[in-house]
């Protein structure tokens, strides 16, 4: 794998919560990584979110290593979690909470917390 | 016509499948909402769900006939 998968992997496995998108959170380019993005909002999670649109290989080695041919992909301790719809879904059901609570524990909760991490600079 | 290309790849796929859908949401023929209701999807999470679906249409999405997809599953329930 490349330097960038490599970085990708370890991005995955060491946030708590990630989020794959198209563009960040202050300028979001994509209407489904807006309703990914609105989900975990509402569920309060801490976000850390990944642009992939500055290099076309972030989302071939991100898709080589989910299996996910799509963009959104969240990321919880390192499990993939799904795309927007299915995101959505378990947000709007409640599942989204139990699934946090369960993997980052009962106080997980960070509203307003979220991280753009850069893969530009880490290539360089 | 894409829209029937991804029916007929989804009801070869899903033969047996209750409700199938495919609608065009824009008119321009790649941002697509496909819904694949099917007893096979029982007991399987949403995930192992969808990526069914995406299997199903791997070669419209590795094409990029499909520029945008959302997908609604449903088991038996």
């Amino acid at each position: 794998m490349s330097e960038l998968g490599d970085r990708i992997k370890d991005i995955i496995e060491t946030e708590d919560v990630v989020l794959f998108m198209k563009g960040t959170p202050q300028w979001v380019m994509c209407g489904n990584s807006m309703r990914a993005l609105e989900a975990l909002r509402a569920a309060e999670a801490p976000i850390a979110t990944v642009d992939v649109l500055p290099n076309p290989e972030i989302r071939q080695e991100l898709t080589a290593f989910s299996g996910w041919p799509t963009i959104p992909q969240v990321f919880v301790k390192g499990e993939l979690i799904g795309g927007a719809d299915i995101v959505q879904e378990l947000a709007v059901n409640g599942e989204l909470y139990e699934r946090l609570r369960d993997a980052l524990g009962e106080d997980y909760r960070a509203p307003g917390e979220e991280r753009t991490l850069s893969l530009a600079t880490a290539a360089a | 016509m894409a829209t029937e290309s991804l029916r007929s790849l989804l009801t070869e796929a899903f033969p047996e499948a209750r409700e199938l859908d495919v609608v065009d949401r824009t008119g321009g023929g790649d941002h697509f909402h496909v819904t694949v209701h099917t007893t096979r999807f029982d007991g399987l999470s949403l995930i192992d769900q969808h990526r069914l679906v995406y299997d199903a249409l791997a070669a419209p999405l590795a094409d990029g006939t499909i520029h945008e997809l959302r997908i609604t599953t449903r088991g038996t329930a």
